[in-house]
């Protein structure tokens, strides 16, 4: 499900009259490709480019003259409403947050997925099943009540309170990944360890978690993707000065003092997608298992 | 007694996630049950008063266009992405040598937050100086293409970066799907001379209905969860326009500071993605436990 391996051939062989086809297909998948890398075209010309060279050229031109200015600007100049200090504070506030947000959800994620998926006992799968529904939920049901929640626990617009509320509500599917994964694994395994004196800590250590590492590898990216990307959480939970990268870059694009400065909305822009777009480009399989695990196997 | 224990441990394991998703989850999905029960203002208030906040939520102007937003924009963002998505995996699917080149830039905007994608295409659709500036310039002098200003087309603005970004998932998923047809069904069809397309619309995508159905939900579960793309592009404007039931909730929350308004309305939205998802969560359930 999750490789794209082993095409099965509906086309037939090439024939002369099969070439134009061939060629229209060709040209059909270009234009797509050029629509999705449109964006991304435009956002890295406009950000090497001066004010003036946008005002006065295509959207779509190449800059006459490449300038580093605005991808400055927006690291470490831009205004974030009264603060003037570009995306890099809040770029390592994503850091601090994403990572031990990513590593703590994902490690409860393989406890869990490994008790519900070997450990079977009765209200396992009604365990399981009440976890899942949590990932369905939108969260704008939760969002009041969560801010109170961190405020009685002193944690209101704090980051380790952003980490918990992205570590509570990615349980969810962290241990859909996990428990889907360790199912397959058969329960003969577990019963030889026991006899052979192995108890619940040392089967999960010394037996599961080796044989984990591609679904570790997915669970981390869908988690980082995910938390990295967060707008909802960020915007809700944070306050002046521990705000995520997504929150800052809205914030530089939708101040309103000043000149509007395009370059530097779009290297900002750029900076903000970077990290995860980087982690696609690495690792774009298992970020595709991870998408598809969610969806296709339930 | 250390026999005893021992059995204990998993359950000691799961409890701490399992009460964390009971309180965080249910426990607070309950309080904001209540809460849109009351009339609570800028501060929460716990005397029931039956269905007030929900005859408010219903008879406000700016609850209806967000609705209708939802609809509008959920139904035309779920038509587009899965047929441009079908259409993508049908054309890769082609013995294409550049496959994993293609694959990898159809499917990249899903890795960008909603946030950058939105600040993208603002940029992009802005009226002075992006397309409609770049096609003026073209000498087509009254070309017009203002849909991020315009109140009465701003949401079709949203419906395409939305596109943008999620299209390329619903190709992966449907390839996946066309690669895990039985290969053997697909050679005895084409030695009988059936030609390419009666192949694929009569036995591969009927295969598949398990994929349109995921791939429907999820793109349904996106398009009720978008916030950050509407702020980011339109900021929900202009005026209302492209309020989305998620913005409004927002709005609500804290800025109107109305949470009887926010809970109602998170409710509400509840209830729009359970009719959704519960039927089928509990098909895919029953499916696995039978």
């Amino acid at each position: 499900m999750s490789d794209f391996s082993a095409p099965p051939a509906v086309s037939s062989p090439v024939r002369p009259g099969q070439i134009a086809l061939r060629w229209l297909l060709f040209s059909l998948l270009g234009l797509f490709a050029l629509f999705y890398l449109m964006p991304l075209f435009v956002m890295l010309t406009t950000s090497l480019k001066s004010l003036e060279e946008i005002r006065s050229g295509s959207l779509v031109a190449l800059p006459r003259e490449v300038t580093f200015e605005a991808w400055r600007t927006a690291w470490s100049e831009a205004c974030t409403g009264i603060q003037c200090e570009g995306l890099r504070p809040y770029f390592w506030n994503s850091v601090l947050l994403a990572v031990p947000a990513v590593l703590i959800s994902t490690f409860l994620g393989a406890a869990n997925g490994y008790i519900i998926a070997q450990w079977n006992f009765r209200g396992a799968n009604l365990i399981f099943s009440a976890m899942l529904f949590g990932c369905f939920i939108p969260f704008q049901v939760v969002l009041l009540p969560m801010a109170r929640m961190l405020g009685l626990m002193g944690l209101a617009g704090t980051i380790p309170g952003l980490i918990f509320a992205h570590v509570i509500y990615g349980i969810g599917f962290t241990t859909l990944f996990f428990r889907n994964f360790y199912v397959t694994i058969p329960g003969d395994l577990v019963k030889a360890a026991k006899v052979d004196g192995a108890g619940f800590f040392r089967i999960f250590w010394s037996i599961f978690l080796p044989l984990s590492l591609p679904i570790i590898v997915v669970t981390v990216i869908w988690q980082f993707t995910q938390i990295w990307n967060d707008f909802l959480f960020g915007v809700s939970f944070s306050q002046a000065g521990t705000q995520p990268v997504t929150v800052a870059l809205n914030n530089i694009v939708n101040s309103t003092t000043g000149v509007k400065e395009y370059n530097v909305d779009m290297a900002a822009a750029i900076i903000a997608g970077l990290p995860t777009l980087l982690v696609y480009v690495v690792a774009g399989k298992y970020f595709i298992r991870g998408l598809t695990a969610g969806s296709v196997k339930g | 007694m250390r026999a005893w224990l021992e059995r204990q441990i998993p359950k000691m394991v799961l409890a701490p996630s399992f009460v964390a998703i009971l309180i965080f989850v249910y426990g607070f999905i309950g309080w904001t049950a209540w809460i849109s029960l009351t009339r609570s203002k800028l501060l929460p208030k716990y005397d029931l008063h039956g269905v007030i906040q929900y005859k408010r939520l219903f008879a406000a102007p700016r609850w209806d266009t967000a609705m209708d937003n939802l609809f509008l924009f959920g139904a035309l963002f779920i038509c587009i992405s899965m047929v441009l998505g079908l259409l993508l995996a049908i054309l890769l699917d082609q013995r294409i040598r550049v496959e994993g080149v293609l694959r990898t830039i159809y499917l990249y905007p899903m890795a960008l937050s909603m946030i950058v994608t939105g600040t993208a295409w603002k940029w992009i659709m802005n009226p002075g100086l992006g397309i409609e500036a770049m096609v003026r310039g073209w000498g087509f002098e009254n070309f017009t293409f203002n849909w991020v200003i315009d109140p009465d087309m701003a949401i079709y603005a949203v419906v395409i970066a939305g596109v943008w970004q999620a299209s390329g998932f619903v190709m992966a998923l449907f390839l996946a799907g066309l690669r895990s047809v039985d290969g053997e069904i697909i050679k005895a069809a084409q030695i009988d001379g059936i030609p390419g397309w009666r192949i694929y619309s009569a036995i591969i995508l009927p295969s598949m209905a398990p994929i349109f159905l995921s791939a429907f939900i999820v793109l349904a579960h996106l398009a009720i969860k978008s916030f950050d793309l509407v702020v980011a592009l339109t900021g929900g404007g202009p005026g209302y326009a492209t309020d989305l039931p998620a913005t409004y909730m927002y709005a609500m929350a804290f800025s109107r500071g109305d949470i009887g308004q926010a809970a109602s309305s998170a409710m509400v939205m509840m209830g729009v993605v359970f009719a959704i998802v519960v039927p089928y969560l509990y098909s895919e359930l029953r499916a696995k436990h039978v």
